[in-house]
């Protein structure tokens, strides 16, 4: 009979555990319920999400690889393919920010160059407390130095991203990391264990006892005994890692291997289950082999270690030697712990006697998949419900308080302690709406955004939901690409909770939709539940990560005003929406209302005269209007440009000033165009039906925006750069 | 002109260093190996940036025992002409090519950004193509930018006019503000007493292209090259 | 055999983490923190070597790699180990 405490320990409830002795045909040992407890947790077999996620679109012409390997793969022409994908690695950074923001940038690498990629570009959606406590301060900073500290070190520029700040996040703090690498087509590889007989060989860092039960901690709610957690948190070599890339990409580039897997959450114990289960073969492998940097370590330990930094190769016979000079070039151990075998089963032996002996299949495709319950939540009645609150008075002081709260102020503080210009790729600096990395060698350029909007996701799931992947491809359109394909992480709460299951439903609900229509496929990504501590959850958050691609990057235009005397036009209409606003948020303390509406045919219009203006030489800069709404949109206008050029505004919607200034109805981009071009701009609209026009003129040094000719904002650029620049540098130095 | 891009372990600047002399300025270019012996015939050998050896125990400190360094002593001493960017520049100074050291910046963060760069000397055979005061535009990207000399070493640079670049505001002059990470007389880059050998934190191959925001750094490259 | 080596700033140079530290020492409460000094410790465990010729060549490894001359000092002891009985 088995201690229930052992299993509660091991997050395996008791149907689980007489599915595994039924799959095993005995019970299973303590390695063995180790190796179970992993790879039927949360984070690794996606029990709780599978059902649903299987409404998102996966299937498209120029997809390579869809969800299911360590990363997803789009054919972008030319030879060429792009690796990407998102991950979380949340609670470790609640508890070490440092480390666990920098082993989550290490993860990621890996996912990519494990398939042959040479990562090219880094992301991170960041998710932090108000910055009002010093532990909130503490862990942004912390992660923030983590993540610079890792992608700095081994070379990848960390080139976008988010930051939001939510209360909801102060004891789930949210780190995502996005990576994207470079692949020529033919020369891609999988998590292959082919060929009965070939040896495994294993390459990196020497195992420790870093990180055991990381992956079941990172499907365990927070309770006050976290702290106790800490030696659970594995430690990142960046160094290790670019030696294990370079070694591992020039291996590849000579053909040498058969399949490789990066050893990531769950370790060894991940690997050696996931290749022979995808190769119809098994594997079996002697711990005795296993370089350890510990003493003493019991085959439980080793199993289920997340050591950082290594990889498991498989190679035929007679490449070994050849591989093993090549890592030997970067100075790293290539061992050779064990072969492919003929059965199913994953063998595993430690000092002369087999210590593990289950079928693979068992471990990584047989975990049960639940379709647990979901209920509407009641909260969703009262904070529908919303009251407009008597307008202010000055609008402008309204929109200098707006732009220097740290969701839409300055993020330079944080892009600045990131390299984002190391292999001299970076088209757009860090700021505007997209990343752009030009193709060395060519014309064509890929764009990269993070976008999620928990709020509007909470008040309305399936409406955020299609937002979300709307936004993503609006801030691709402003920067001329088009999308190819979406990685997402979707973070959220307990699902063992009904309404948090109905939350999640929804999003996929909304996402989905919203992928349909644009037409671009769901590569893969990552689910991290649980995001709860002492019963409170976090809202729900999905992040998009959604790639584009430029045709020529010489068209390239930024989000700031470029000229004086350019024309200002919107492309969309205005409407007093100002549900789920930021400046209802940040004004008035009132997170309620439904988010905008979102018509994903008129978006999809909008953003396809965005795309063609910009191709066809006519604008001078696009900028998409989102969290704080016009007026700020056209604040940063005026601000993300050296040149800071201000302009004049002539609006003359009837509705409610703040809604027109702050409101953040979808679907809107602000284009500037000189005199000359503005005609084909206005054309191109009329073309697709979209609705355009000309609210006002780019110069000056001010921002003025002026409603049927009365004027409800003048201010000085200088002021409002005043603002935005010192917000989170002064947030973050409170002692 | 031959070039030699080294690469250490950890090395990251390599190909971006190589991409600008072999695509840009089409120049023959070669990769040395930091365990090999052979220079294979360049006439210019460059240190790129990087994280060598991680950064771990100081900058450049282990890059610099590097086989390939013997070498590249040997051949600085003959006159040979050696470039080190960023990491280079702290595994030249950690080898007493030139002189001082590297300390952590002042705001102990990691920068990366843009800065203005002044030329006070442009008589060196890598900045020939600029003219005394001229303000060069060039990102920079690193932890440990903070140069430190004793004030009788920095009294002697100055009056050989071994300082070639200042760190420097849009108008050229070398205020605090910046001077972003703090370091001796706002010393950017610096020149052996010799000529050969010159040493800067800012990336001059990441400022080569118009794409990619400036063209400034090109002129260092094209000084070398031209005859 | 252990020696201990501790490698610190040279007086002269600024040592900002060092201010930090005694910074955030001091609005902690510990009013009587004077100055903080960082540094590093290095513990290197020998082998095959005796005592005599370990003392001329850990001073010689903490010059020529430990430290930087320019801005490091250094120390360095012996550690005695506790005789087993």
């Amino acid at each position: 009979m088995i201690d229930p405490k052992l299993l509660a320990d091991h997050n395996l409830t008791l149907e689980e555990y007489e599915r595994i002795v039924s799959l095993v045909g005995r019970e299973p040992n303590i390695t063995e319920l180790g190796i179970f407890s992993l790879m039927w947790s949360e984070h690794c077999s996606y029990k709780s999400s599978k059902a649903f996620l299987k409404k998102l679109p996966t299937k498209g012409k120029h997809v390579i690889q869809g969800p299911g390997e360590n990363a997803g793969i789009i054919d972008i022409g030319g030879g060429l393919a792009v690796v990407f994908k998102i991950e979380s690695h949340h609670h470790p950074s609640f508890i070490e920010p440092f480390q666990g923001a920098a082993t989550g940038v290490g993860g990621i690498l890996r996912d990519i160059f494990t398939m042959g990629a040479r990562p090219i570009a880094l992301l991170d959606s960041l998710r932090f407390g108000p910055l009002d406590t010093p532990r909130n301060r503490a862990i942004m900073d912390g992660v923030v130095a983590g993540i610079s500290s890792y992608g700095n070190s081994i070379g990848v520029p960390t080139v976008g991203g988010e930051v939001y700040f939510d209360d909801c996040y102060s004891k789930n703090p949210l780190v995502n990391v996005f990576c994207l690498g470079l692949v020529e087509k033919d020369k891609i590889f999988y998590a292959k264990a082919e060929g009965v007989g070939n040896p495994v060989l294993y390459v990196g860092s020497k195992t420790g006892r870093d990180g055991i039960h990381g992956a079941t901690m990172a499907s365990a709610e927070f309770g006050k005994e976290t702290e106790q957690k800490r030696p659970n948190v594995q430690v990142g070599d960046p160094f290790k890692e670019k030696l294990l890339l370079e070694a591992c990409l020039e291996v590849m580039d000579k053909g040498l291997i058969v399949g490789i897997q990066d050893m990531g959450a769950a370790g060894l114990t991940c690997s050696t289950a996931e290749m022979p289960a995808k190769s119809g073969t098994g594997i079996s492998i002697n711990l005795d082999l296993v370089p350890q940097r510990e003493e003493g370590m019991t085959p439980y330990e080793i199993m289920l270690s997340e050591s950082q930094e290594r990889m498991l190769l498989v190679a035929k016979k007679e490449n070994v030697t050849e591989v093993q000079k090549t890592f030997a070039k970067w100075d790293l151990d290539a061992v050779d712990i064990g072969e492919v075998t003929a059965g199913r089963n994953l063998r595993v032996s430690f000092r002369g006697e087999t210590v593990v002996d289950v079928p693979v299949d068992a471990v990584v495709n047989l975990c049960p998949v639940y379709r647990r319950p979901s209920r509407k939540p009641a909260y969703l009645q009262t904070v529908q419900k919303l009251d407009l609150p008597p307008l202010a008075s000055d609008l402008g002081a309204t929109l200098l308080k707006l732009i220097a709260s740290p969701t839409i102020a300055d993020k330079e503080w944080v892009f600045r302690q990131y390299d984002h210009m190391v292999q001299t790729n970076t088209a757009l600096l860090p700021g505007a709406d997209a990343a752009v990395l030009r193709v060395k060698g060519q014309k064509r350029a890929l764009a990269i955004t993070l976008d999620g909007n928990a709020l509007y996701c909470y008040l309305d799931p399936s409406t955020g939901g299609a937002i979300a992947v709307a936004e993503a491809c609006r801030n691709l359109a402003c920067v001329g690409a088009r999308p190819i394909g979406v990685t997402n992480c979707l973070n959220f709460g307990n699902p063992e909770k009904p309404e948090i299951m109905w939350q999640f439903k929804k999003v996929i609900e909304g996402m989905a939709e919203a992928c349909r229509t644009f037409e671009i496929p769901v590569t893969g990504g990552n689910v991290s539940f649980y995001n709860d501590t002492e019963g409170l959850s976090i809202r729900p958050t999905p992040v998009l990560g959604i790639v584009g691609l430029i045709d020529d990057v010489d068209r390239l235009v930024g989000p700031g005003f470029k000229k004086e005397g350019d024309a200002v036009v919107l492309l969309g209409e205005n409407r007093e929406e100002l549900g789920g606003s930021e400046y209802l948020r940040v004004i008035h303390g009132l997170e309620k209302g439904r988010p905008p509406g979102i018509d994903l045919e008129r978006e999809k219009s909008v953003q396809e005269v965005c795309i063609q203006a910009i191709t066809s030489g006519l604008v001078r800069s696009a900028h998409d209007i989102s969290e704080g709404g016009l007026a700020v949109c056209a604040a940063e206008g005026c601000i993300l440009d050296r040149a800071e050029i201000g302009c004049v505004l002539d609006l003359d919607d009837k509705i409610r000033p703040d809604a027109l200034l702050f409101g953040e109805a979808q679907s809107r981009i602000l284009l500037s165009a000189s005199g000359t071009r503005l005609p084909k701009v206005l054309d191109l609209a009329a073309e697709k039906g979209v609705p355009a026009k000309v609210i006002g003129r780019t110069g000056g040094k001010e921002l003025v925006i002026r409603q049927s000719g009365r004027e409800i904002i003048r201010l000085p650029i200088h002021r409002l750069i005043e603002a935005w620049k010192n917000a989170l540098p002064g947030a973050l130095s409170v002692r | 002109m031959k070039f030699g891009v080294v690469i250490f372990p950890g090395s990251n600047c390599d190909y971006d260093t190589f991409f600008v002399l072999k695509n840009g300025l089409r120049q023959e270019t070669v990769f040395l190996w930091h365990k090999d012996h052979d220079l294979r015939g360049v006439d210019c050998i460059v240190l790129p940036g990087g994280f060598s050896y991680g950064d771990y125990l100081r900058s450049g400190a282990i890059a610099r025992f590097s086989p390939l360094m013997q070498e590249v002593r040997e051949f600085a001493d003959r006159g040979g002409l050696v470039l080190g960017i960023c990491n280079g520049f702290q595994v030249l100074l950690e080898l007493g090519l030139l002189p001082g050291a590297m300390l952590r910046n002042k705001n102990l963060k990691f920068l990366c950004q843009y800065v203005h760069l002044r030329v006070d000397n442009p008589e060196t055979r890598f900045t020939r193509r600029t003219r005394r005061g001229q303000v060069l535009r060039i990102p920079i990207a690193h932890f440990d930018g903070h140069y430190f000399s004793p004030p009788e070493a920095l009294r002697d640079l100055e009056e050989h006019g071994q300082v070639v670049f200042r760190y420097v505001d849009e108008k050229g002059e070398p205020t605090e503000a910046a001077n972003v990470n703090g370091s001796a007389a706002s010393i950017a880059g610096l020149i052996n007493r010799r000529g050969n050998v010159l040493g800067m934190m800012p990336h001059p191959e990441r400022a080569s292209e118009a794409l990619l925001g400036s063209e400034d750094g090109r002129l260092i490259f094209e000084s070398l090259v031209q005859p | 055999m252990r020696v201990r080596i501790l490698v610190s700033f040279k007086e002269s140079v600024l040592d900002p983490q060092g201010q930090t530290v005694k910074n955030a020492l001091l609005t902690l409460g510990y009013g009587f923190v004077k100055d903080v000094r960082q540094g590093k410790v290095f513990e290197i465990a020998l082998d095959g070597i005796t005592e005599e010729q370990a003392r001329r060549a850990i001073p010689e490894i903490a010059d020529k790699v430990l430290a930087n001359p320019i801005i490091e000092k250094f120390t360095w002891e012996i550690l005695t180990e506790k005789k087993k009985v």
